[in-house]
């Protein structure tokens, strides 16, 4: 074999190739970062919460630089009906000071500071530049083509952090029949306001931000929907279920005005301006999706090997990526040492997988996302709970008010949920998220 | 629907599909990174394209056909994904450096 031009390349400069790209070149390894736009982060976009707690053990104090846009310290979790809103709001000062929790950034930035991250410690970024394909000998990855004039890159191992089509790991054959009912599409508008319009509508201050997750508002469609706050710009938007989205006949941006137009949510977002709309797949389905993620020289990390964790009141990618890129790295580091990059060599990836939240987020919830995508989840529940609190509030005299246990089983009647559903939906939501 | 909230409308117009899309910055490569074989679509009963596509750029033609243009794609894959009929998309990332970027997302 004709010796590599690196010892890893590692393709796509999301969070997942930074974080693989970082452990390799402090390991002192030869790496390029390949990123198909013509910056790192140019080409992605998310809804809009980063939980950066992993990055503790690879960029410590990383909030001293990190391009936070706000930090969030108000969580709210909305379900609408057509007219109705019920929302649970959780707010922590905590959360506002170091060491932080989650919080907004544009991903453009988010993904470019974390790719100069990777350079500063001696990764190569090449930008502008797409792999097109694999090369291989026998069974063996060794490098990759790109789209550049004679543009081969040989290596001893290739990790692939290209996003959720992934090629690569399709081209290697490690994903099975690919089916739409596991993706779902996001799309956004990125909304202007000036800072204290948004500091005084949704009640923050300084740096504070919030978060709302919603069940429902999404014109009928399965899926969800978020408001978040950025400085001065709010990011609205939804994620839809593929093949309900084209039973529904109501498009993505259609679907985003009438959310805007919701009378719990319109009073935000009203008179803001348009900056940018954008729109990305989500590898939805977790667990029952992942691909094969070890190869003979090659492995597979972040949303290309579906480790994006849709489960309703949680939608995390960013942080399962960070760490799944740095496990690839380590286990490369691993192999490298030991001069032997074949998928037994590489080994050390899946377990420190098993072994860390990653996998084990993806084991405990993985009923999560085809239950809150469910039909009852979707459109009995969000009526029924908004309907049992409107009766539990109504004054209704001179009748005298009703008992909740008998409101709720009108309530549970009228919108046509056996007892029988609910209590298996229980169940599953104990077993998730209990 | 009240008055009140009729002309609360009117300060709040819906803005056209075009303008929307226009917020968003796209450096189109001369290659289709995306061709769709319109023989192919004709008769395809469901079409989920025209709907799902973010960037509404599958426009049906009277005659059963599809019209198709590159140019403002987010290269989200969605199109290949919903589309079951073989041969009819034919899916690829634009030349490096160009295509969709994103500044705020
Ligand atoms: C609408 C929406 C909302 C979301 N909300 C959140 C949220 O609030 N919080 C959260 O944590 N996560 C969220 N996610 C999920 C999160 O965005 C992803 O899980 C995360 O981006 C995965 O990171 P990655 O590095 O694996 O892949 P990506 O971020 O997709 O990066 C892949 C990179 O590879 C590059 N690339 C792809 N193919 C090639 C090629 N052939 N050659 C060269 N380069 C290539 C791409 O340009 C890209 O830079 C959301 C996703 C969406 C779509
Ligand atoms: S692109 Fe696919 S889904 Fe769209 S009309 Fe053609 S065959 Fe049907
Ligand atoms: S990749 Fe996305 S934006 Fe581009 S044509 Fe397909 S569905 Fe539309």
């Amino acid at each position: 074999m004709p010796d590599p031009d690196v010892d890893v390349v590692v393709v796509g400069a999301g969070p997942a190739g930074a974080a693989a790209a970082t452990v390799l070149a402090r390991a002192g390894h030869s790496v390029i970062l390949l990123e198909r736009g013509p910056f790192a982060g140019s080409k992605n976009m998310y809804g809009g919460v980063v939980y950066p707690r992993i990055l503790d053990q690879l960029h410590p104090q990383w909030w001293e630089d990190a391009p936070v846009q706000r930090w969030i310290t108000r969580r709210s979790t909305m379900v609408l009906t057509d007219d109705q809103a019920l929302t649970v709001d959780f707010r922590s000062e905590r959360w506002g000071r170091p060491p932080f929790n989650g919080a907004t950034a544009y991903r453009p930035d988010w993904d470019h500071w974390l790719a100069a991250k990777a350079q500063a410690d001696g990764a190569t970024l090449v930008c502008s530049t797409t792999a097109t394909g694999l090369l291989r000998e026998g069974g063996q990855v060794v490098g990759v083509t790109t789209d550049r004039p004679d543009g081969d890159l040989r290596a001893h191992v290739v990790i692939a952090c290209d996003g959720v089509n992934s090629f690569l790991a399709k081209e290697a054959g490690m994903y099975g029949e690919v089916d739409a009912a596991n993706y779902t599409v996001g799309v956004k508008e990125t909304i202007a306001l000036p800072k204290d319009v948004i500091d005084a509508r949704f009640g923050v201050r300084g740096r504070e931000g919030q978060d709302i997750e919603i069940l429902g508002g999404t014109g009928g469609v399965n899926g969800g929907a978020f408001v978040y706050t950025n400085l001065d710009t709010l990011a609205v938007g939804c994620v839809l279920k593929l093949p309900k989205l084209s039973a529904q006949a109501l498009r993505p941006e259609e679907i985003i005005d009438g959310l805007k137009r919701h009378p719990a949510i319109r009073p935000l977002v009203e008179d803001g301006e348009v900056k940018e709309y954008s729109a990305h797949v989500i590898p939805e389905a977790g667990l029952s999706m992942m691909p094969q993620m070890t190869g003979d020289g090659m492995l597979v990390a972040g949303d290309a090997a579906a480790m994006c964790l849709a489960a309703g009141i949680w939608l995390e990618g960013v942080n399962f990526a960070m760490a799944s890129g740095m496990y690839a790295g380590e286990a490369a580091v691993e192999a490298l040492a030991a001069g032997d990059a074949s998928a037994a060599g590489l080994a050390g990836y899946e377990r420190r997988l098993r072994d860390t939240f990653v996998l084990r987020d993806h084991r405990k919830l993985r009923r999560a996302p085809e239950l809150v995508l469910s039909d009852r989840v979707q459109h009995l529940y969000p009526e029924m709970i908004a309907n049992t609190v409107e009766r539990m509030f109504r004054v209704d005299n001179p009748a005298p008010k009703p008992g909740l246990r008998r409101i709720f089983s009108d309530e549970r009647r009228r919108a046509g949920v056996t007892l029988r559903d609910l209590a298996r939906d229980a169940l599953d939501g104990l077993r998730s998220f209990g | 629907m009240s008055t009140s909230a009729e002309a609360a409308h009117e300060h709040w117009p819906p803005q056209s599909f075009e303008d929307l899309i226009g917020t968003t910055r796209f450096d189109v490569h001369e290659r289709a990174h995306i061709t769709v074989d319109d023989t192919v679509c004709r008769g395809c009963p469901s079409r989920e394209c025209i709907v799902a596509c973010p960037a509404k750029l599958f426009v049906p033609t009277s005659d059963g056909g599809i019209l198709f243009n590159y140019e403002q794609c987010f290269e989200c894959g969605t199109c290949y994904l919903v589309c079951n009929r073989e041969g009819a998309i034919t899916w690829s990332y634009p030349e490096g450096g160009h295509g969709v970027v994103f500044k705020r997302s």
